[in-house]
């Protein structure tokens, strides 16, 4: 791809991405529990869909999305190199690998996004669930929270996602869904991982009702 | 005045009517924006009034605009104009109406098939099959789609739902762009009038039927569904309604006792379906569908706007064609 072209092209393909999500699903933001406000954040959510990326990434206002980086699953994401450059050029998400290769610590490009002073979007989960209450949360958000004590942690609930495209279907069918953000928790001192993990956990499920 | 407005063209004449309508709007809009100031003292009950007056209020700015813009832009534009109103309809029905995965390949053909080939026929003037297109053939083919996904849970339910969301959203508004090209002898031009004049008489039948409701404060005839619906308001809502339709006749190709009467079952059945959408609403435990903040969903409530005209369009539609034999 041409070098000049390939920005401009981004750009158009993001702005028509943002027209298709708002025509389809509306992509409302709820800023229920923090004002959207351009700090450095790790916003955490649950996980049904691939598309729960692309509507976090809609859901965010203009300002706050430069600055915000999702996690992307390297093997979905980059199977073709259409998904590649999508990922890559319009939404600047950071791979993670989800097969555990060797030695590599998997929370490396996210320790180094936040090193840069990025904002990122973890879905603790790890995987897609498939039921309605969320899996139980990995310890990358742990871990993550107390190597940056300063870096603020939303928890986010996606709403109705799933119903959009479920799995294994291609076409996506209009329904209005919304981003819930709520108020900050933050890791407290000498708390126990897993303590922490199911208390984070607690957070998104309560988001669901509000 | 009147030789003068008879020799004008008639797109002059809808010109003429749009500067009017919105001149109105425009005065009403000024009125209550002043009596909102006025209002200092915490008295909750009327802010909540005020509110829901306002929000009638917007309601017919954006009727007005849609159809000022359907108007200008020729039939064609106007019947895609509300093709998107019933897109965005059917999605905010559809949210609030559980689906499971087996609807998926269901939700598609309505979205993608259904609604634009109903808006095609409505386009290319295929009026027999428009009236019989979604509760015949489309009544068959949504839950053969849906008993191929193989998925038996609340089956009926399911597709119920679906159908209903079809027939009230794509069904209803579709009739409305289908009065624009409705072709009545005589009346070349001016099928913006018939439009204005079904519009013009549900909506006053509606906010008759609130000021009426807020002077003669009766006891709400099915309180469960409507906290103001009562007989006795409606009533005078529909003959007052009816009688404005009686002397707006000359707008349009009926004469006085036609119009009056096409006033009446327009009036009858958008207030109703009203009626009938508030239940739906209970039904699913929200007070609208969808106000910004309050709804789950964040949707624009578009559907509470549009109801009454949603059952009032095909009723009245069906009786206009029926009863002159076009």
């Amino acid at each position: 791809m041409n070098d000049k072209l390939s920005p401009v092209l981004a750009k158009l393909m993001g702005l028509f991405l943002l027209g298709l999500i708002r025509t389809l699903t509306g992509a409302q933001a709820r800023w229920q529990g923090c004002p959207p406000k351009a700090e450095q954040r790790i916003y955490f959510a649950n996980h049904q869909s691939h598309a729960d990326l692309v509507l976090m990434w809609a859901a965010l206002p203009e300002e706050l999305r430069s600055i915000t980086r999702p996690i992307a699953a390297k093997d979905y994401w980059t199977k073709t190199p259409f998904k590649k450059w999508i990922t890559t050029a319009v939404f600047n998400a950071i791979y993670v690998d989800r097969a555990k290769t060797g030695d590599q610590d998997p929370l490396e490009p996210l320790i180094e996004a936040l090193t840069n002073g990025d904002s990122i979007i973890l879905f603790p989960e790890g995987t897609r669930g498939n039921h309605e209450e969320p899996q139980k949360f990995k310890a990358g958000l742990y871990n993550l929270a107390l190597r940056f004590p300063g870096v603020v942690l939303v928890p986010a609930w996606i709403n109705n996602v799933q119903r959009v495209m479920p799995k294994g279907e291609v076409v996506p069918v209009p329904i209005l869904c919304s981003v819930t953000f709520g108020a900050p928790i933050a890791l407290g001192a000498g708390e126990d991982r897993g303590e922490f993990l199911a208390r984070a956990r607690q957070a998104v499920m309560d988001l669901r009702e509000t | 005045m009147n030789t003068f407005l008879r020799n004008l063209s008639p797109s002059h004449q809808v010109g003429l009517l749009f500067v009017l309508v919105f001149g109105v709007l425009t005065v009403i809009s000024v009125a209550a924006f002043v009596m909102s100031l006025k209002d200092t003292h915490e008295d909750d009950l009327h802010t909540q009034k005020l509110k829901e007056f306002s929000g009638l209020l917007r309601t017919s700015w954006l009727m007005s605009t849609v159809f000022w813009i359907g108007w200008t832009l020729g039939e064609t534009v106007a019947t895609v104009l509300f093709g998107l109103v019933a897109f965005f309809a059917l999605r905010e029905f559809i949210t609030l109406s559980p689906t499971r995965q087996g609807d998926h390949r269901s939700l598609v053909l309505a979205f993608f098939v259904v609604l634009p080939m109903q808006f095609a026929l409505v386009i290319t003037r295929r009026f027999d099959l428009v009236t019989v297109f979604i509760p015949v053939y489309v009544f068959l083919a949504i839950p053969v789609v849906s008993a191929l996904a193989d998925d038996p849970q609340r089956f009926l339910e399911r597709n119920a739902k679906l159908q209903w969301g079809i027939m009230v959203c794509v069904y209803g508004i579709s009739h409305v762009p289908a009065l624009l090209l409705l072709k009545f002898p005589n009346y070349d031009g001016k099928n913006a009038f018939l439009v204005f004049f079904l519009v013009f008489v549900v909506q006053s039948c509606m906010i008759v039927e609130h000021l009426v409701g807020r002077k003669l404060q009766r006891p709400p005839s099915a309180p469960n569904v409507s906290k103001s619906f009562n007989w006795a308001s409606w009533l005078i809502a529909v003959v007052a309604a009816s009688l404005l339709g009686g002397l707006l006749a000359g707008l349009t190709p009926f004469k006085p006792a036609q119009a009056v009467a096409m006033a009446f079952i327009a009036c009858v059945s958008g207030s109703l379906g009203h009626l009938v959408m508030k239940a739906l609403k209970r039904d699913r435990g929200i007070p609208n569908w969808g106000k910004r903040g309050v709804g789950v969903t964040g949707a624009s409530g578009l559907l509470d706007r549009v109801d009454a005209l949603c059952f009032g369009a095909p009723i009245f539609f069906h009786s206009v064609r029926w009863y002159f034999g076009l």
